[in-house]
Parts: C-alpha cells; structure tokens; sequence
C-alpha cells in the first residue's frame, strides 16, 4: 500500500486546489485527503479537520501531512499527538511548501517509496 | 476540589472571555488576524456547555477534558496552545493540589505549551505571562499579587517585538500593542483566583 499524503491549509480552496494538482500528477495510486478553513468556514485549521482527513487517507504504510502557515503545522501536530500511538509514529508533518511538497511526495508515494523516502523528497523542496 | 468548585472557575473563565472578546479581538486585529477573541469565547462557550458532564469529574481529569474541548473549538493556533496549557496541567496536578504541587505543575504545562509553539519567554505570546504566573505562584504571592502580577506581564508585552506568531509577519509594527494571548492568559488569571479566594 502507498504511503497518504494530507493537505492542510487555512483555505479550503488552497487545500482543495492543491489536491487537484496532486490528483492530475499521480491519480488514483496515492491515498489522498485535504482540509482547510475553520469550523466556521473561514480561514484556518481544526483540528477535529485534521484527524478525520488523516483518517481518510490513512495507510499502514504511513501518512505524509503538508501544511501551509504556522497554524496548520501547530493543529497537525496536535491531530498527531491525539490520534495517539501506534499510528502517530507513522505520520509525518513535513517542512515543505504545501503545493509543491505534496505533489512530489505524492509522485514518490505513488512509486511505492517508504514514509522516510515520501518525506525526504518534500524535504528537498525547504531551503536549508 | 469539589465538583462545586470546577463549576465556579469554569463559569468564572468563560464570563471574563466573553466580557473581553471584543477587547481580544481588537488587540488581535492589530497585529494578528483577528478572530482571537471570537475563537477563545467560542471555545470556552463549549466547555461551560459541557459543565454538567466536567463537575462530576475530579480535577485533573476536569482540566484535561477542558483541554481537549479547547483544542477541538477554539482553533487558529490557540485551541493547541491553550489547551495544551489545560491538558498538561490535568495530566501533572494531583486530584488535591497545594500551591508547591500547582507551582510545580504549572511549570510543566509551560514547558508542554512551549514545545507546542516551538517558543520562548521574551517573544510576545502568553509564555510572557505564564512564566511570571507560575514564578509568582511558586514564590508565595498572594493571590491579588498573583493576577497583578498577571495583567503587568501582559502589560509589558507591549513593547515587544513580535517573532512568533502571524504578528511576527508585521516586524517591528508589532511593538506598541499588547498580545492578546497574553491578555488572554491574565484575564484567565484573575478569574481563576478571584474564584478560589471566594470559596477558600
């Protein structure tokens, strides 16, 4: 099974965008969920969001989370930590810009590549 | 503590934030993207909701299920960080705690709320007033001392320079406002001990 990748941004349309992208570059071989926005509908991130798009994309083989501004990383590393053990050892919020990391995480995904191989290629992406 | 007394600070902290939420959200629209206040009042709205489920309930467990609450309805970054301060807490106090047992506690939810913001004291956030809280707390202050000693470190985040946070995108604009997490923190302060010295 291929690793999931997750898109969260503060903007519903950013996340769903960037999951458009995602989907024409590697179709259907990728688990692939997106949320953005708050509970209300505005811009912003929920946890309670996040959880349940991890779940969407879930993959035993693990879950590469991408991730706009400082809040969608903060709310994605809270979702982590209350899916809780074992599967939060297998989810990974990478330092990567959010449309160009998730469409070469996905294109790694698709090849069948480790969660370390998924998140290192994103990676790639961030100025050191 | 008695069920009683999670009823009273719950209603003490939800009354304070909703009386302030035009306050928050003005300091926030300064140099945030102000929604704090609505956030925080939403947030705190849902817990007083679930009051009939957390009185029953002892007191770190109390502060734990508060957390959790914070983090799934406040959103922005401060559902993590506050309920983070409250879920921390719940896990470190003991079911009765005395102020070298809360000191010791506080220091550790902190520590957690640090970690979560990847912050530190100095940097305009609610760390500025939680380290004075829980220095004031550990010292013996007396409990008006401590929620002065709440508000005057919110106060003096004013001349900060933001480098967390959204603020931290407007740069040097961000000096001459007060954070509204840290605003927050001491309006969450005063509340609480105001309420313990009422039933103390």
């Amino acid at each position: 099974m291929n690793v999931g990748i997750v898109i969260v941004s503060h903007s519903s349309k950013v996340a769903e965008g960037t999951a458009d992208m995602v989907r024409q570059m590697v179709g259907d071989d990728v688990p692939l969920a997106w949320c953005g926005g708050n509970a209300e509908g505005g811009l912003g991130t929920d946890v309670g969001a996040i959880m349940q798009a991890i779940d969407r994309a879930w993959s035993d083989a693990g879950v590469a989370v991408l991730v706009d501004l400082g809040g969608a990383e903060t709310n994605s590393e809270m979702a982590v930590e209350m899916i809780g053990a074992p599967r939060a050892e297998r989810i990974v919020i990478c330092n990567a810009p959010i449309v160009e990391g998730a469409v070469m995480a996905a294109t790694e995904a698709s090849g069948g590549a480790s969660l370390d191989a998924v998140v290192a290629t994103a990676h790639e992406l961030s100025p050191v | 503590m008695a069920g009683i007394q999670v009823k009273a600070l719950v209603t003490a902290v939800a009354d304070t934030i909703a009386a302030h939420a035009e306050e928050l959200t003005a300091l926030d629209q300064a140099i945030g993207d102000g929604d704090h206040g609505l956030n925080m009042k939403r947030g705190f709205e849902a817990v007083r909701a679930d009051l009939p489920a957390l009185a029953d309930k002892p007191l770190p467990e109390a502060l734990k299920a508060i957390g959790t609450k914070l983090v799934m309805t406040v959103g922005g970054a401060s559902g993590p960080l506050f309920g983070t301060l409250f879920m921390a807490l719940g896990k470190e106090l003991p079911p009765e705690p005395d102020r070298v047992s809360l000191a010791a506690a506080l220091a550790r939810a902190i520590e957690a709320v640090a970690a979560r913001g990847k912050s530190q004291a100095g940097q305009k956030t609610m760390l500025d007033v939680l380290f004075p809280l829980q220095a004031a707390v550990a010292a013996g202050t007396s409990p008006a001392g401590i929620a002065d000693a709440a508000d005057a470190a919110a106060e003096a985040t004013r001349p900060i320079r933001a480098i967390r946070g959204r603020a931290s995108f407007l740069g040097d604009r961000s000096i001459g406002h007060v954070d509204a997490g840290a605003r927050s923190t001491a309006l969450i302060t005063r509340a609480v001990v105001e309420t313990l010295e009422k039933s103390a």
